[in-house]
């Protein structure tokens, strides 16, 4: 240590209450979180102004699309529906209308005369283009077949049992489902109720071979997917179909409720396809014509096109979303940087501020205490003088050792007060040149009663004919002052720390101080020189290194730190020399 | 420097005391003064080959005196002495013509080697100039 080491005990009192190397000045840092959350505010609104709009545009489009495309695709398919919807209405009314023109051109007992009627049926399936007619009966009033022209010996039969008998009594015509009859062959019948003058009725009835149905069916223009067919109103098919089983089947999908206009839905088939089905009742008639197109078919473009659609939506938020959170990184980043900035000059400057207000106490203290300090040396030097002038007295000896013992008091007493002085005097003063060491001599004197007490070994190596270096005495003081502090806090009791001065290149000095202390960890080496880096956590503001690096550089220096944890931190400051000497 | 005439000038009457009277014992000729006023009253009265001069004191300041000591009694060597080391104060002191400046408290054998040195700067003194 220094030959000042003894009493300094008032100078570290009042260093140790100032708290230099980690001032306690009020921070306004902005909190992670805040930073976090400010991000997320700014993606969020930003995010919000460009994505909305953007899912609004590609939502209406879809819509737009999907209605369009439907319309294009489904359409056609209902003009083909009721086209044959049409034509089967027209089939069944020509028949209808050939059974009525019958009742009313011959006269009933024409009618009940078998060869007759043999004969109504060719001339009728000549004048029918297309679907003649299998067989012809007439049946009385009772339900009694009275007369029976076809393949059949149906003569006789009375039919007064069944549903259709009385229906076409009731309505007046009827035309029946599909069924296989007494031939094994489907067919079906239409019937017409006529009345006879004398009150009573018959009945001509007629059967009609199911193929001349799917005949009428409209197959052109369809798809091999596609399918056209008739059901009755149970479901039951009455035509043959592609996909859906056989004729007097059970169709696997639901019977359309009657409509007189052509129905359009899109459902899903027993096979899991979706499948658009376009439907309509036939006129007087059980029948319902169902038309199946397979939505994949159907709807191909619109498929693509919505794949694109959904394609650009997401390429397109991704990218927004991209550049927002890359924008709002480096918005954030800059502004935290800037306030860090900010908040370490503030701090400075109120660690300076602090600094001038101790050394203008130091310097108020001091020199209270000098005048009584001359006026103590004075009278114990006149008190030697008359001791060792005047002839010798009893108690000489022991006053002059008493006297001596006040004198050196006083000099210790000088040295505390021209070091606070000293201190005070170099909060104002700009660059001069200065003695490095003397300075770190300085500097070790405010910490040299720690080291007393925890047994701590400093080391002072200067390397011969070092040049003086041109720098703020005031703010070296503080460098070296928060480097030693850091030696000291780092090093455990009868530690070493370790000072060299020595000449770094022509222009520079080098003042390196080691410790063997606990070192630091390499991920916390990077940082340290950042401002609020800390880890002594809830004493420390770290700014002190901060502070240490922000000096240096502007004193036209550098700063360095090696450090292994467990061995020792080294760290230098180099200085520019002065030019002159 | 025994015929040496010396004013000690200090607002501490308990200091400027002690130092004449050590003076005395030392065969020098001492007069104390406890303020401006009363050092230029002195040199008006008597002629002095050293002033030393405390800069911080009541009514007229150190240096007030030493530049009425360099206007009327321009032989006169002055010492200057402060409580707190001022780089401006002494800088001024030296501009205005002192010999020497010194930081309190100060013993009184460098003071008395600075007063040789001030009146022999040729060399007279004891460790020589």
């Amino acid at each position: 240590m220094t030959d000042t080491s003894q009493g300094s005990t008032e100078i570290s009192d009042l260093v140790g209450t100032a708290d230099l190397p980690e001032p306690e000045v009020p921070g306004e840092q902005v909190s992670e979180s805040a930073y976090r959350r400010l991000r997320r505010m700014v993606v969020l609104a930003t995010a919000t102004v460009s994505l909305l709009p953007l899912a609004i545009t590609v939502v209406i489009n879809y819509v737009q699309f999907h209605e369009a495309l439907q319309a294009e695709a489904v359409d056609p398919m209902a003009r083909l529906t009721l086209n044959t919807k049409r034509s089967l209405e027209l089939f069944l009314s020509e028949r209808r209308s050939a059974l009525t023109f019958l009742v009313h051109d011959r006269p009933f007992v024409e009618l009940c005369d078998r060869a007759a009627l043999t004969r109504v049926i060719s001339n009728l399936n000549r004048s029918l283009e297309v679907g003649a007619f299998v067989d012809l009966g007439v049946i009385d009033d009772d339900g009694g077949q009275l007369c029976y022209s076809g393949p059949y010996e149906l003569e006789g039969r009375n039919y007064s049992d069944q549903d259709w008998f009385h229906e076409v009594a009731r309505r007046g015509t009827y035309t029946s489902d599909v069924f296989l009859g007494f031939r094994n062959s489907p067919h079906f019948a239409i019937a017409i109720k006529h009345d006879r003058p004398d009150g009573g009725f018959y009945v001509l009835r007629a059967t009609i071979d199911a193929e001349m149905l799917s005949e009428q069916i409209l197959t052109a223009g369809l798809q091999p997917t596609d399918d056209v067919f008739l059901i009755n109103r149970q479901g039951i098919l009455q035509s043959p179909s592609r996909h859906y089983g056989e004729i007097l089947g059970q169709v696997p999908l639901p019977v359309p409720h009657y409509s007189p206009t052509v129905e359009v839905v899109e459902l899903e088939d027993d096979r899991g396809r979706t499948i658009f089905m376009s439907s309509a009742h036939i006129n007087i008639s059980p029948f319902i014509l169902v038309q199946i197109k397979p939505a994949r078919e159907a709807m191909g473009r619109w498929f693509s096109l919505r794949s694109e659609l959904l394609a650009f939506l997401f390429i397109s938020a991704g990218l927004i979303l991209a550049v927002i959170l890359w924008g709002s990184g480096q918005l954030i980043r800059r502004m935290r940087e800037a306030d860090e900035r900010r908040t370490a000059l503030y701090h400075q400057v109120e660690y300076s501020n602090k600094l001038a207000s101790i050394g203008r106490l130091a310097a108020g203290v001091a020199h209270e205490i000098n005048n009584p300090l001359a006026i103590i040396n004075e009278k114990a030097g006149l008190l030697l003088d008359l001791v060792t002038v005047g002839p010798e007295t009893r108690h000489e000896e022991r006053l002059v050792a008493a006297v001596d013992s006040i004198l050196r008091s006083v000099q210790r007493c000088k040295k505390v007060t021209h070091r606070l002085l000293g201190f005070a005097r170099h909060m104002d003063v700009q660059t001069e040149t200065i003695d490095l060491e003397n300075l770190l001599r300085e500097v070790l004197g405010f910490l040299e009663q720690e080291a007393e007490y925890r047994d701590l070994t400093v080391s002072f190596q200067v390397q011969d004919k070092l040049p003086t270096a041109v720098s703020d005495r005031g703010q070296l003081q503080q460098v070296f002052l928060n480097i030693l502090n850091n030696a000291f806090a780092a090093v455990s009791d009868g530690g070493r720390i370790g000072i060299e001065l020595a000449r770094e290149d022509a222009d520079h000095v080098a003042v390196t101080i080691a410790d063997d202390g606990v070192g630091i960890p390499k991920e916390h080496l990077q940082r340290i020189f950042e401002p609020f880096f800390t880890t002594k956590s809830g004493t420390g503001t770290g700014l002190g290194l901060s502070i240490t690096y922000g000096i240096v550089k502007k004193l036209g220096g550098t700063c360095r730190v090696e450090s292994e944890v467990g061995t020792g931190t080294r760290f230098t400051v180099v200085l520019p020399i002065s030019r002159e000497g | 420097m025994d015929d040496l005439r010396l004013l000690f000038v200090d607002d501490e009457e308990e200091l400027v005391s002690a130092v004449v009277e050590r003076l005395e014992l030392r065969g020098i000729d001492g007069v104390g003064a406890t303020s401006g006023d009363e050092a230029l009253d002195h040199l008006r009265e008597g002629s002095f080959d050293v002033v030393v001069l405390d800069i911080k004191m009541p009514g007229i300041g150190g240096l007030e005196v030493l530049r009425t000591i360099n206007r009327r009694h321009p032989e006169v060597k002055v010492i200057l002495m402060t409580g707190h080391g001022s780089a401006k104060d002494s800088e001024i002191g030296r501009r205005l013509g002192a010999v020497a400046y010194l930081e309190k408290p100060v013993d009184l054998e460098d003071l008395l080697m600075t007063v040789d040195q001030a009146v022999n700067p040729e060399g007279g003194g004891p460790d020589g100039a």
